[in-house]
């Protein structure tokens, strides 16, 4: 069965048709790229998975279920903002993670903190931008979950973290969970995805494998995305 | 060592290159068991799909052999390996002469050339 599957799902707001009858499905085993111009649908898509917004039309549904309290304990989400309470220190959040999830690997996490230098008696609020994406990013990456829905994961974080990064994704590789990654940074994430979808206007304009693209056009998904997308 | 991908070829591919080039030059020597997929994957920087599909192709050029559970390894037939490496040096040559090609260089003046650099190391030495 897809973990992640949509069927004519639609979303407005107000006169803007956010996502219009996208369908598709993500099989376990992949990792997706979900990459699209600014105001696309991408991050709207995203929180359809996650129950944050419900649809206007069609349907979503993780292995099979409509987004709700049991589908979370599957779907491991890194939002596109900052979401952690400012006050917390970086051991509170650990215990709450923990509280919440019982997919939660705490072990994992803190060998990730270490090897970013991340100290666990910091708080939010003291930290940078950077460090809290990177926070944000570990506690959502040690969870064992069987879909991983990552919205911009690398925007804010230097090369060497973004490295660190895609290299986590790689190493937590399990074949039957699914990760999206949606992301503008294509070239950095090139290497590590399966399978892209091109969306635009709230409308799904290609479903490919990377080197589908690379065979059937001579160019990284990098340089075939801009041809798409020419402003 | 650093993997650089071009842009212009499917990354699985430029893999299955960059494996082969490390058989016939000794990096991976004969018989050697490889890494896992995942290691290799991380390695490299790619997503272990696209490692699985290079080995396999590997496996299916003879490169590489796999045992059910002990792993994957490198193949200890080298007449192989020598067919590989000999495929290489002609495609260096290939290039080679068609850059000089561009120069405007013909063969004789070209293996001339040659023989001059061959003079000039002999005596460096």
């Amino acid at each position: 069965m897809a973990i992640l599957e949509c069927r004519d799902l639609s979303k407005r707001f107000g006169a803007v048709q956010a996502l219009d009858t996208v369908s598709l499905k993500i099989e376990p085993g992949r990792v997706i790229g979900l990459l699209g111009p600014n105001g696309s649908g991408k991050t709207t898509l995203l929180k359809l998975a996650n129950g944050l917004l419900t649809p206007t039309g069609g349907e979503i549904l993780i292995e099979g279920m409509a987004p709700g309290n049991e589908t979370k304990s599957a779907v491991s989400y890194l939002p596109d903002k900052p979401y952690l309470a400012e006050w917390m220190k970086v051991r509170q959040l650990l215990d709450f993670f923990q509280d919440f999830y019982a997919d939660f690997d705490r072990d994992k996490a803190m060998e990730m903190l270490l090897r970013l230098n991340i100290d666990e008696n910091m708080r939010i609020k003291e930290m940078s931008k950077g460090t809290r994406e990177k926070t944000q990013l570990i506690l959502v990456m040690s969870r064992k979950a069987m879909l991983y829905l990552l919205d911009e994961p690398i925007g804010g974080v230097d090369p060497a973290t973004r490295d660190y990064i895609l290299d986590t994704i790689i190493r937590n590789y399990n074949p039957e969970a699914a990760v999206v990654i949606s992301t503008h940074l294509i070239a950095d994430v090139e290497q590590v995805l399966d399978d892209v979808i091109f969306i635009n206007q709230g409308k799904i304009v290609l479903e490919s494998s990377v080197d589908q693209i690379r065979e059937e056009h001579g160019m990284s998904v990098d340089q075939y995305f801009r041809e798409v997308f020419r402003c | 060592m650093e993997w650089i991908f071009r842009s212009d070829l499917p990354i699985y591919s430029q893999l299955v290159e960059r494996i082969k080039l490390g058989i016939v030059s000794g990096s991976f020597r004969p018989g050697e068991r490889l890494p896992s997929v995942r290691d290799m994957a991380a390695e490299a920087g790619v997503n272990p799909n696209t490692m699985q599909r290079a080995l396999q192709e590997l496996e299916r050029d003879g490169m590489v052999y796999a045992q059910r559970t002990a792993g994957r390894f490198v193949t200890e037939d080298m007449r192989v390996i020598e067919h590989t490496k000999k495929q290489f040096a002609e495609e260096q040559i290939r290039s080679f002469l068609d850059a000089m090609g561009k120069l405007g260089y013909r063969r004789e003046e070209i293996l001339s050339l040659l023989a001059e650099e061959k003079e000039e190391e002999h005596g460096n030495t």
